[in-house]
């Protein structure tokens, strides 16, 4: 039993324990446990407000730009509690990268775009390979490959999309987060991210937070589903928290919840 | 994986680039604390100069107009009332003049393109030098009215206003070129805090048959009050502090008359007038007469944001 | 009776005429004004207009009938309104940047901003008296009172409003996501602010602070007791801790004088401010609807 808990976390890449995230005064989130294994796609879903976006932003400290927020607990990233008052949240963000909602190129080339980010990172290898490699594990390459100079904005909205992944890939993050990064995307341009997800699980770790079940359901190892309930003194506001964590298989043949149950059916959200 | 992230130097942020970013952000605090430097300095420094004569003419200086410096005799009353009256009957005429021309160019009246015209016209007065219009006032706009002055005084010379022989310069062309200075302010915010207002509203008056200006007096106008109000302010402090164009038109004389026909002064006329050339307790009474400006536009400013942030209108 | 066709002699009818045409009387009221204004200037002061007027001294006001150049006011203007913009804009610019990158809406930024607002209330003579007994009275740049310095130090303190609310508003145009991105790949703040925010609200904030200059150039009355005038030319780097003349004081005093070879140079004058502010205005009013239809394609 012991043996197993130390096999399972020398795996883990990410540790939640005990973490409750607050906006000001107001808990968004309480007391998450969980374990990221490493090569793993997890998939974090339930209804909205539920604080799911929330976690995913605490895991590289994105939240340190939301004036207000505030976490407690410890978020372990390679044995380092990642909201320690001497670690750096750039360095964290250098080495966990993130994928947002809104494709967000940056006003430059596609070239640049890329390069922005390794250069730095300070990146001395061959710059027009790592633009190449990045786009090709991205599956943007044959698209773009003849106007790596045009504007990152001349892009589609789903190319924008795994240009944004291109541009994360290209710092060899230990880690992607993903936040509903096909939530703008037209059907067709999501089928392809997720096969770019597919590529991707070979060498990186990749959480994503989804609304679209069948989304995680298609590209998932594991999932965890949160859900809000309404806090003890019953002013109406919601608070989140980890109702159920284990391999999508599982969570969406069999949940032990029973709100598990009604909201992959379908009966909330 | 591990071959690969040899390739990049900086995964660990070094000392340097920790420091610049800490130096970087320090330096933005100092400077955007230099606003709050400087104003208080203004304060300070206005004050502290203005202290000798406060405290030998105290309060009596706002209401006495005797400007002697050969008997060191000071009272500023003159140019307070100046200011007071050429700040307030220019605000006046401007108001309706301002707010008609921005319903004007907010209504459909005539095609966007005329009204855009309209509304850039407006603001480029604005973007006029008042000395410029200092110029004009003293070689276009005077002789312009001579004429009209000698009328008022010999129809309306019973009211108080006009019950001097018009001058040259006097205290009513400054109330006008003031009228010029201040119209693209209210125009402009009142024409915005206009377009504030919902469509809605407007729709819903229309529904219930409402006529167009039936709807413009009791909706619309309403419901951009306070933004206008706001407008109206900042342009009170901008004509009560405003130098140039009234220092060139006003006729500058301490003498005081109730009469707009007749010279006048204004604080800052005064200022511009003497400030160069003033020594001893002098300087002091003018720092003094600066004090009160200052107090008076902060007064008028600080109300007009409360305004603007009480209903919460952006500009 | 109660038709629905429109009856011209309805009293609500009658009414909407009546305040239709006295709104347009007001547009007319307040447009004129610049249309005469203009036309006189660009008449009556482009008549004036010589070669000899950009290269000569102005003489002394007497009964010479040759007034002579606006030289020196000229140079002084250009002078007077860089230094003013050497000190504006990097206090601006950085403070901006501070107010909209770092403390966006705390208290401390909400007692910036209003301190901002203030500052843009104070009238600009005040600026002038504050100055005048900073740096003038007290001789204490090298014991130069009246000087060009002075008089740049005055404009600029006119100018940092301008400067840090264009900025503050250009960044917070600039979409969160932009940063987003920069930040999730690991940039410093710097980095991002100078590599991706900034350059975004270039075009923005170069052109509020274009037409901030463009405006400190006219202004006049907080130079009238700092930089004062001097009708001689500059010619060195030791001219900055002297009078200084500038197009806005040359005006100033020479439309008070009684000569009219004094008035012409002042229209002179007037026509050449004007017409550099109002292209300067124009000119940025074309090139903010040009960006903003290519935006909409």
């Amino acid at each position: 039993m012991i043996k197993n808990t130390k096999k399972a976390q020398k795996n883990n890449i990410l540790s939640l324990e005990d973490v409750s995230i607050s906006y000001g005064k107001f808990e968004a989130v309480k007391n998450i446990f969980c374990n990221f294994k490493k090569g793993d796609i997890t998939s974090l879903i339930g209804p909205s407000g539920c604080g799911k976006s929330t976690v995913l932003r605490s895991l590289n400290r994105m939240n340190d730009l939301i004036p207000n927020c505030s976490l407690k607990g410890t978020v372990l990233f390679d044995g380092t509690n990642i909201y320690d008052k001497r670690v750096d949240p750039v360095e964290v963000r250098r080495r966990i990268g993130m994928v947002f909602q809104q494709p967000n190129p940056f006003p430059k080339s596609i070239y640049e775009n890329i390069a922005f980010g390794a250069r730095i990172n300070g990146y001395v290898g061959d710059m027009d390979d790592l633009v190449e490699l990045s786009l090709k594990k991205a599956a943007l390459w044959s698209e773009c490959k003849d106007k790596l100079n045009d504007s990152g904005y001349s892009l589609s909205g789903g190319q924008q999309q795994r240009l944004c992944i291109a541009r994360t890939i290209a710092i060899e993050p230990e880690i992607i987060l993903m936040d509903e990064p096909c939530s703008a995307l037209d059907p067709i341009s999501t089928l392809k991210i997720e096969e770019t997800m597919h590529e991707l699980k070979k060498n990186y770790t990749i959480i994503i937070v989804t609304h679209n079940m069948q989304q995680a359901l298609r590209v998932s190892d594991m999932t965890a589903f949160f859900n809000a309930i309404e806090y003890e003194d019953g002013d109406g506001g919601k608070v989140g928290y980890l109702a159920e964590f284990n391999s999508t298989k599982k969570i969406f043949s069999s949940p032990k919840e029973k709100t598990t149950q009604e909201y992959i059916s379908g009966k909330f959200g | 994986m591990e071959e690969k992230l040899a390739l990049f130097k900086n995964r660990k942020r070094f000392g340097i680039e920790k420091n610049i970013d800490i130096i970087f952000k320090n330096t933005a605090l100092v400077l955007s604390s230099f606003v709050a430097i400087i104003l208080l300095g203004i304060v300070l420094v206005v004050f502290f100069q203005s202290f000798e004569s406060f405290s030998r003419y105290g309060l009596k200086f706002l209401v006495t107009s005797e400007w002697n410096p050969v008997k060191d005799e000071y009272g500023a009353f003159t140019a307070i009332y100046g200011t007071l009256i050429t700040s307030f009957l220019s605000l006046l005429i401007t108001i309706p003049l301002g707010v008609g021309t921005a319903i004007f160019i907010t209504e459909d009246f005539v095609p966007k393109v005329f009204r855009e015209i309209i509304g850039s016209f407006v603001e480029l007065l604005a973007a006029i030098p008042s000395v410029v219009l200092g110029l004009w006032a003293i070689f276009v706009m005077e002789p312009f009215f001579r004429a009209f002055f000698v009328f008022l005084h010999n129809f309306f010379g019973w009211v108080p206003l006009f019950s001097s022989e018009p001058t040259g310069r006097n205290s009513l062309l400054a109330i006008l070129i003031l009228v010029v200075m201040l119209l693209p302010i209210v125009t402009s915010i009142a024409r915005d805090s206009l377009n504030q207002v919902p469509k809605k509203l407007r729709n819903a008056s229309y529904g219930i048959g409402a006529s167009r200006w039936k709807t413009i007096f009791s909706v619309i106008l309403p419901a951009a009050l306070s933004g206008i109000m706001a407008g109206v302010l900042l342009a009170l402090g901008r004509a009560m502090g405003e130098t140039m164009a009234v220092t060139m038109i006003i006729g500058n004389s301490n003498a005081f008359s109730w009469s707009l026909l007749s010279p006048g002064y204004t604080i800052s006329s005064m200022l511009a007038n003497q400030f160069g050339e003033a020594d001893g307790s002098q300087v002091s009474s003018l720092f003094y007469a600066a004090f009160v400006l200052m107090i008076l536009s902060l007064v008028v400013n600080i109300f007009a944001q409360w305004l603007v942030k009480k209903f919460s209108l952006k500009y | 009776m109660n038709s629905l066709f429109y009856q011209k002699n309805s009293s609500r009818n009658i009414g909407d005429k009546v305040f239709t045409s006295l709104s347009l009387i007001c547009v007319v009221i307040s447009i004129l004004p610049l249309i005469f204004l203009v036309t006189y200037i660009l008449i009556k002061g482009g008549a004036q207009i010589t070669p000899e007027l950009f290269t000569l001294e102005p003489n002394p006001p007497g009964d010479d009938l040759d007034a002579g150049g606006i030289n020196p006011a000229l140079i002084g203007t250009l002078i007077i309104t860089t230094i003013a913009s050497i000190i504006a804009i990097p206090v601006g610019v950085g403070g901006g940047i501070y107010l909209a990158e770092y403390s966006k809406g705390g208290p401390f930024s909400r007692f910036i901003r209003f301190g901002v607002n203030v500052l843009a209330g104070v009238p600009s003579i005040i600026a002038g008296v504050f100055i005048y007994a900073l740096i003038v009275s007290t001789k204490i740049l090298f014991g130069s009172m009246y000087s060009g310095l002075a008089g740049g130090m005055a404009l600029s303190i006119l100018m940092l409003p301008t400067v840090i609310k264009t900025t503050d508003e250009g960044l917070k145009l600039v979409p969160n996501e932009l940063r987003y991105a920069s930040l999730g790949v690991g940039a410093s703040m710097y980095t991002t602010i100078l590599k991706i925010t900034l350059p975004s609200a270039f075009r923005s904030i170069a052109t509020g602070v274009v037409l901030g200059i463009a405006r400190a150039a006219g202004e006049t009355a907080p130079l009238i007791f700092t930089a004062l005038f001097s009708y001689y030319y500059i010619t060195g780097f030791g001219d900055l801790f002297y009078e200084m003349g500038s197009l806005a004081v040359l005006i100033y005093n020479f439309a008070l004088e009684p000569y009219d070879a004094q008035n012409k140079l002042a229209w002179a004058a007037s026509f050449i401010l004007v017409l550099s502010i109002l292209s300067v205005n124009i000119f940025s009013r074309i090139l903010a609807a040009l960006t903003e239809k290519t935006k909409r394609v």
